[in-house]
């Protein structure tokens, strides 16, 4: 029987919601109480039940946690799974982004704060710094946003294991076509407002969050200020917010099967950061960005959370679940593409990751 | 002659990790070893403790204080203090968060 799970990791824990229909749900949890899970992912390929999550504690440091049995149960290596190597003399902060790679099966993605992406060929055992990022002579210029400076965001290329699309918040997006040997920014049409002369440099961008889409070379992007399509895997970019309410947000979904559709969660403002009216909603596009709708049923008005870059997810189901956590507590599930949502987790601590998909 | 060894005790949180064990002791090579030099033999048996007292850098993290005879070693000289042949040795997780 197949079992939806929605991995919630918080500031101070994880919690992983389970159904067998998509409307009743159980909770369980905490695993890791009182450790702040930034990163999780769901790795489902060849069969699997393996749960990654990024797990750091106040005091004892940051590291990588394992579960084989969909989040039942958990391991962590007794070396470290993650580090960096001596010669850069940095220390790792934080796993913001475990991404299992769609080309190979055995190579899963971190990318980690400060700004660095590593690599695991054998399923997130241990990870390898990538050091073509590293080593690119525009590192020790790309600014920390105000949650840190990371490799937030990574995009394979399915059909195409050396294309690798990364986005940093501030350094904006940067791609790879030599499996991550060398990368180029790859910015043009992002716009950089907050910069004071040039508001379309090369790089600098602050890019919250990019999502694959359906559609050849269909790529979403939700920035600081600015929503974005590209039809050209990232070489270039052009604004879709114009039907939004905000172009501000932190998080953005592109449907699983269907070219074009696409989901981001409005904010208000940069210094506003309230849902737009108070009515914490999804906008939806169908027709990848031109037109944008409303869902908001089942989602509370009088709302002055925020849904941050990761705490939102979709399922591969038909139709799709959407999935929200925001950041005081709430978990919002939709098991019919947006059009009606439900709370399915209430009074957690505040939501950093969602991730949902569906165990054989 | 062999110098007394030092005693290393673990905080609650950490013991949980190495099946119970609340106190590790560490044979002193000589009359003294720096913090760094304890720590690598203390954790030799319990690999997993170093990643949680220490970075990869080998600093110790910045919540985490080592006493060493009841001074705190990490506002000093860190890494690099002496521990004398059978002090006693405090790892604490320091008291921070919300």
């Amino acid at each position: 029987m197949t079992e939806t799970i929605v991995a919630i990791g918080t500031r101070k824990g994880l919690w992983i919601a389970r159904s067998a229909d998509r409307q009743d749900w159980t909770l369980e949890g905490p695993h890791f109480l009182m450790s702040e899970v930034a990163s999780v992912a769901v790795d489902t390929r060849e069969g699997r039940s393996t749960v990654l999550a990024g797990v750091k504690s106040w005091h004892w440091g940051p590291t990588v946690q394992a579960s084989t049995d969909g989040g039942r149960t958990w391991t962590e290596s007794a070396q470290r799974a993650l580090a960096f190597p001596a010669d850069t003399d940095t220390a790792l902060e934080r796993v913001w982004q475990l991404t299992p790679d769609p080309n190979d099966t055995d190579v899963v993605w971190a990318g980690v704060e400060p700004h660095a992406l590593f690599k695991s060929t054998d399923r997130g055992e241990h990870y390898e710094l990538v050091r073509g990022l590293w080593d690119h002579p525009h590192r020790p210029t790309w600014e920390p946003g105000f949650g840190g400076g990371a490799v937030h965001t990574i995009v394979p290329e399915p059909g195409h294991p050396e294309s690798v699309l990364v986005a940093m918040s501030a350094g904006g997006v940067y791609r790879t076509g030599d499996g991550g040997q060398t990368w180029a920014p790859s910015n043009p049409g992002i716009r950089a407002g907050f910069m004071p002369d040039n508001e379309y440099p090369e790089y600098g961008q602050c890019v919250h969050k990019v999502a694959r889409g359906q559609g050849e070379g269909e790529l979403f992007a939700q920035n600081h200020n600015g929503v974005y399509r590209s039809h050209d895997n990232g070489a270039t970019w052009d604004s879709i917010a114009e039907g939004l309410p905000t172009d501000f947000g932190f998080t953005v979904l592109a449907h699983p099967r269907r070219p074009g559709v696409v989901w981001v969660v409005p904010v208000a403002d940069s210094g506003e950061r309230i849902p737009p009216d108070a009515q914490l909603q999804v906008q939806r596009s169908e027709d990848a960005g031109a037109t944008w709708r409303q869902q908001a049923t089942g989602l509370p008005g009088h709302s002055y959370t925020c849904v941050l870059r990761d705490a939102a997810s979709l399922d591969a189901a038909d139709p799709v679940g959407v999935y929200l956590g925001t950041r005081n507590g709430d978990v919002f599930a939709s098991a019919d593409e947006g059009e009606t949502f439900q709370r399915i987790a209430t009074q957690l601590p505040d939501v950093l990751v969602v991730r949902a998909a569906q165990l054989a | 002659m062999p110098s007394a060894p030092v005693r290393v005790i673990l905080p609650g949180m950490l013991r949980d990790l190495v099946g119970g064990v609340a106190e590790i002791e560490v044979e002193s090579p000589s009359e003294s070893q720096t913090v760094a030099e304890l720590l690598d033999r203390a954790f030799s048996g319990h690999r997993i403790l170093d990643g949680k007292v220490r970075d990869e850098r080998g600093q110790i993290r910045r919540h985490v204080k080592v006493f060493v005879n009841g001074e705190d070693a990490t506002r000093g000289e860190g890494i690099g203090a002496r521990v004398p042949a059978g002090a006693r040795v405090h790892i604490i997780n320091a008291v921070s968060g919300g």
